[in-house]
C-alpha cells in the first residue's frame, strides 16, 4: 500500500468508529431530554427511572464520541498537512467554532447534568441535558459545513492558486450543506430511537417491567417513524443535489457509465466495478435513476465515460472515476436498510395502535436485532459520501494524494494505523459489552412516596 | 490580527494546563492519596464534573491553530505524528477509564482502569511537554515548511526535561487541589504528597525557566513572564510548607500558567524553529491565515470565549463542595462490600436476577 491508501485507510477507520457513537449521542441525548422532560412535567415515577437508565447508556457512548472526537481534531494535521495547510484558512474556521461553540456546551453540561441532580434545581438541571443535546447537534452543524465545503467547495476565491475564504455565511447556507447536515440529524435521530427501541424490545422480551418499557418503545417509535422518514426524503434530494455538484459521485453509485435518458435503477448487479462497464443488471426498475438523481421522470444523468473525458480536458490528465463498487453497493446497501428501518418502525406503530405491542414476540426479537441496522447504514452512507468524492479532497481544487502530509514515512503511518486499529477494536468492545450489559439491567427501583419530593442521588463515577 | 491571534492560542493552552494540569494530578495521584476503593472513587470525583469541559480547552486550542495559523498546525502535527498517536492513546484510555471503571463491580476491573488512569495521566503532560518544547528548541524543517527528521530528533534533552517539568507540576497542581477538595485523612495526605513534591517542582521550574531562557537565546535578564514562573513556583513551595490551602493552589496555577506562556513568550514570533536553517523558521507571518479568516474567527472568539468562561466558572461553583470518602463507603455494612451500593451510584446491581432472564 502507499502512503495515501494507508493514511486513507486510517482516516476511514477512525472516522466511522467515531461516526458509531456520534448518533447515539444525538439521538440517544434527545431521548433521554425528552423523558426527563416529561418527568418534569408529570413527576411520574417510571419517567424518572427511564431517564436514569438511558442516561446511563447514553454516558456510555458519550465517553467513547468524546474521546475519538480529539482524534478527528488532531488527524487533519497528523497526515493530511499539505491538504490542511492549504485549506485550513476555510476549513478550520468551522472547526474552531465547533470548539468554542458545540464542544465546551456538550461537556461541561454534561457534567453538571451527571454529577448535579442533587445540586441544581430541578428547572436548571433538565435544562443542562437539553444543552448537552444542543452541544451535540450543533458539534454536528459545523462539521458537516466544513465537510460540505470539501463536497462542493463555496465561498472562497483562489488567490496564487490557494483557495482563500471570502465568504463565512456561504458555508452555511451551502446546499449540500443544508441537507447534508439535515441527513445527519434524522440519521441521529434514527439511530437513537432504534437503540432506545431495541432495548426496550429486549426487556420486555425478558421480563422487564412491562408497563415502564412499552412507554419508552412507545415514545422510541414516535420518533422513529418521522426520523426515518424523513432521512429517506432529506437523503434523496441530498442525492439530487450531489448529482448536480458531484455528478461521478452519483453515475458511480448506479455504475452508469453512459449517459441515459431516462435511466433505469437496477436492485443488483453481477460483475461490475471499475474493470467491468457491462455488468449483468437484475430487475431493472424504468425512470427510477432519472428520479432519484435528478427529481424529473425524464431526468439525465451524464455516464462516467463522458464524465472522465471532461474531467481530463478540464483538470489535465487522469483517472477521475471513483471506486464503482463502493458506490453501487453502498448505496444500495443504505437504501435498502432504510427502507427495511421504515418498514420495521411502521410495523411497530401498528402494533402500538393495536396494543400488541409488548406481546408481539416476533417483532420484539426484529426489534431486537434491528439494532444493527442503522450503522451499517450509516457506514455505508458515509461511504458513499467520502468515497464518492475521490479522487478529490477538495472537488475541483486538490487530488486526495496531495493532501497527504509529504515528508510522513510509511512506517509511521503503519504504527499509527495499527495503534488506532487495536486501540478502537478494545474500546469497541468494551463499549459493546458494558452496553449490552446495562440494556440488560433492570431500572432503577422506583422511589417510595416520602422520597418523591427529595433530590434525586447524583451519577458518580 | 495576526499577533492578537498568537495571544489567544497561547491563552487556549496556558487555560488548558491550568484546568486540566490539576486533572492529570488527580489521574496521577488518585490511587496514592485514596488508599482504599471508597478514596479512590472520591479522588477521581473530585474533578469527576470538570475534567470533560477542561479537556475541551485543549480541543479548541488545536482547532485555533488549525484555522488561525494553519502552517504551524499543518508542520506541527505531521513532524510530531507519532508522539501525537501516543498522546491520544493516553487521553483516550485515561478519558474512558473515568466513565468506565465504576461500571462493573469487580476489583481486576477497577485496577485495570486504576492503570491506565494513572499511566494516561502521566503520559499525557509528558508528551505535550515535549511537543511544546520542539517549538522552540527546534527541529530538522526544510525551505517547504516540511519536517525532515526522525523521530528521535524530537526527543531532544530539553524537550524532555520540559516534558518532566510539567508532569511535576501537574503533580503538585494535582495535590494542592487534593487538598482543597477532600476531606480528613484524604486531605492530610495530599497535604504530604504535596510536600514531598514541592521542592523537587521547585528545582525543576527554576532550571526549565533557566533552560528555556538559554534557548530562546534573546537577553540576559530573565524577562516578566519568566520572573513571574519562578517566583510562583517558589510562592508555592512556600505556601504548601506553611499549609495555606487555597493560595497554594493559586500559586500553582500561576505556576503552571506562566510557564507555558513563558514557552509562546519565548518562542515569538517563530511559531517553529528550524535547527536547518534559521531562513526556514516558521513564524506567526508565514504560517496564518488571510486577514478575512482572522476576522471571522475574531468575532467568533470574542462573542463565545466569555460564555464559555461564564458556564464554566458557574459549573467549578456548582461543585465547589468539597468530596468526602464516606459518600462512597457501602451504605449498610451488612449489604454485600460493593461501593456501587453508595448514594448516587450506577444503577444499583440487581440483587438476584430473575431466573426468566436467560442468557443476560
Amino acid at each position: 500500500m502507499t502512503n495515501v491508501d494507508l493514511a486513507r485507510v486510517e482516516f476511514a477507520f477512525v472516522t466511522i468508529n467515531h461516526f458509531f457513537f456520534v448518533p447515539i449521542t444525538i439521538g440517544l441525548g434527545f431521548l433521554t431530554a425528552l423523558l426527563q422532560t416529561v418527568w418534569y412535567r408529570t413527576k411520574r415515577d417510571e419517567y424518572l427511572r427511564l431517564t436514569r437508565f438511558f442516561g446511563t447508556l447514553l454516558v456510555i457512548n458519550v465517553a467513547i464520541g468524546v474521546v475519538t472526537g480529539i482524534v478527528q481534531e488532531f488527524q487533519f494535521g497528523m497526515n493530511w498537512g499539505a491538504y490542511s495547510r492549504l485549506v485550513g484558512n476555510i476549513f478550520g474556521a468551522p472547526l474552531a467554532m465547533e470548539g468554542l461553540a458545540a464542544f465546551f456546551l456538550e461537556s461541561t453540561f454534561l457534567g453538571l447534568w451527571l454529577f448535579g441532580w442533587d445540586k441544581l434545581p430541578r428547572r436548571t438541571h433538565l435544562a443542562t441535558i437539553w444543552l448537552v443535546f444542543a452541544g451535540s447537534v450543533l458539534s454536528g452543524a459545523f462539521i458537516m459545513a466544513a465537510n460540505s465545503w470539501m463536497q462542493h467547495p463555496v465561498g472562497y476565491v483562489m488567490v496564487n492558486g490557494k483557495p482563500q475564504l471570502n465568504d463565512i455565511w456561504a458555508l452555511f447556507t451551502n446546499p449540500v450543506f443544508v441537507w447534508g447536515y439535515s441527513k445527519v440529524v434524522f440519521v441521529a435521530l434514527t439511530t437513537g430511537s432504534v437503540i432506545m427501541l431495541a432495548v426496550s424490545a429486549w426487556q420486555l422480551r425478558h421480563g422487564g417491567d412491562r408497563e415502564v418499557f412499552t412507554r419508552s418503545a412507545r415514545l422510541a417509535l414516535i420518533v422513529l417513524v418521522p426520523a426515518i422518514l424523513f432521512t429517506l426524503l432529506v437523503g434523496d434530494e441530498l442525492g439530487v443535489i450531489e448529482g448536480k455538484y458531484q455528478p461521478m459521485k452519483i453515475a458511480a453509485a448506479e455504475a452508469q457509465w453512459t449517459t441515459c435518458q431516462p435511466c433505469s435503477f437496477s436492485l443488483f448487479q453481477i460483475g461490475g466495478g471499475n474493470n467491468d462497464q457491462t455488468p449483468t443488471q437484475i430487475i431493472e426498475i424504468p425512470h427510477l435513476l432519472s428520479l432519484l438523481a435528478t427529481n424529473h421522470w425524464n431526468g439525465k444523468v451524464v455516464g462516467l465515460n463522458p464524465l472522465q473525458s471532461q474531467y481530463a480536458s478540464q483538470y489535465g490528465p487522469g483517472n477521475y472515476v471513483p471506486n464503482v463498487f463502493i458506490q453501487y453497493w453502498s448505496m444500495r446497501a443504505m437504501a435498502y436498510l432504510g427502507a427495511l428501518v421504515l418498514l420495521i418502525s411502521v410495523w411497530g406503530l401498528w402494533l402500538l395502535r393495536r396494543k400488541k405491542l409488548a406481546t408481539s414476540r416476533v417483532f420484539l426479537w426484529v426489534a431486537v436485532w434491528a439494532a444493527v441496522l442503522p450503522f451499517v447504514m450509516n457506514t455505508a452512507g458515509w461511504l458513499l459520501t467520502e468515497s464518492g468524492r475521490q479522487p478529490w479532497i477538495v472537488q475541483g481544487i486538490m487530488l486526495t494524494k496531495n493532501g497527504i502530509s509529504p515528508t510522513l514515512s510509511t512506517t509511521w503511518l503503519w504504527i499509527s494505523l495499527i495503534t488506532f486499529v487495536l486501540l478502537y477494536g478494545v474500546l469497541a468492545t468494551v463499549d459493546l459489552l458494558l452496553m449490552l450489559r446495562y440494556s440488560r439491567e433492570q431500572l432503577p427501583p422506583p422511589r417510595t412516596e416520602a422520597d418523591a419530593d427529595a433530590p434525586v442521588a447524583a451519577v458518580l463515577y | 490580527m495576526i499577533p492578537f491571534w498568537y495571544i489567544v492560542i497561547a491563552i487556549l493552552w496556558t487555560g488548558f494546563f491550568v484546568l486540566e494540569g490539576f486533572d492529570f494530578g488527580v489521574g496521577m495521584l488518585h490511587a496514592v492519596i485514596g488508599t482504599d476503593e471508597a478514596g479512590r472513587r472520591a479522588a477521581i470525583n473530585t474533578i469527576g464534573p470538570l475534567w470533560d469541559g477542561n479537556e475541551v480547552w485543549l480541543i479548541v486550542a488545536a482547532a485555533a491553530m488549525f484555522a488561525a495559523f494553519p502552517g504551524w498546525y499543518a508542520t506541527m502535527f505531521s513532524a510530531y505524528n507519532l508522539v501525537l498517536v501516543l498522546l491520544l492513546a493516553s487521553l483516550i484510555v485515561r478519558g474512558v477509564a473515568f466513565e468506565y471503571r465504576g461500571k462493573r463491580d469487580a476489583a481486576r476491573w477497577r485496577r485495570t482502569w486504576d492503570v491506565l488512569l494513572t499511566v494516561g495521566s502521566l503520559l499525557a503532560p509528558l508528551l505535550f511537554g515535549v511537543a511544546l518544547a520542539g517549538l522552540l528548541h527546534g527541529l530538522p524543517i526544510n525551505s517547504a515548511q516540511n519536517f525532515t527528521g526522525s523521530f528521535w530528533d524530537l526527543f531532544q534533552p530539553y524537550a524532555l526535561f520540559t516534558g518532566v517539568t510539567l508532569v511535576l507540576i501537574c503533580l503538585l497542581h494535582g495535590a494542592t487541589f487534593l487538598c482543597l477538595k477532600t476531606t480528613d485523612a484524604m486531605r492530610e495526605r495530599s497535604w504530604q504528597v504535596a510536600r514531598r513534591v514541592a521542592p523537587v517542582t521547585g528545582a525543576a521550574v527554576i532550571a526549565f525557566i533557566i533552560w528555556t531562557h538559554v534557548t530562546a537565546g534573546t537577553t540576559f535578564f530573565l524577562n516578566v513572564i519568566e520572573l513571574l514562573a519562578v517566583l510562583a513556583v517558589i510562592a508555592a513551595v512556600m505556601l504548601v510548607y506553611a499549609h495555606r490551602e487555597g493560595f497554594a493552589f493559586a500559586a500553582t496555577a500561576v505556576t503552571i500558567a506562566s510557564c507555558i506562556l513563558a514557552l509562546f513568550v519565548d518562542l515569538y514570533p517563530n511559531v517553529m524553529v528550524s535547527s536547518t536553517s534559521k531562513a526556514y523558521n516558521l513564524t506567526v507571518h508565514n504560517t496564518a491565515s488571510p486577514g478575512y479568516s482572522l476576522k471571522v474567527m475574531t468575532v467568533v472568539v470574542i462573542i463565545l470565549l466569555p460564555v464559555v468562561l461564564a458556564y464554566q466558572t458557574w459549573t467549578y461553583y456548582v461543585f465547589r463542595r468539597r468530596v468526602s470518602k464516606q459518600e462512597f463507603q457501602p451504605s449498610t455494612p451488612s449489604s454485600a462490600p460493593s461501593p456501587e451500593a453508595a448514594p448516587g451510584a450506577e444503577p444499583t446491581p440487581r440483587p438476584a436476577a430473575p431466573s426468566s432472564r436467560p442468557g443476560s
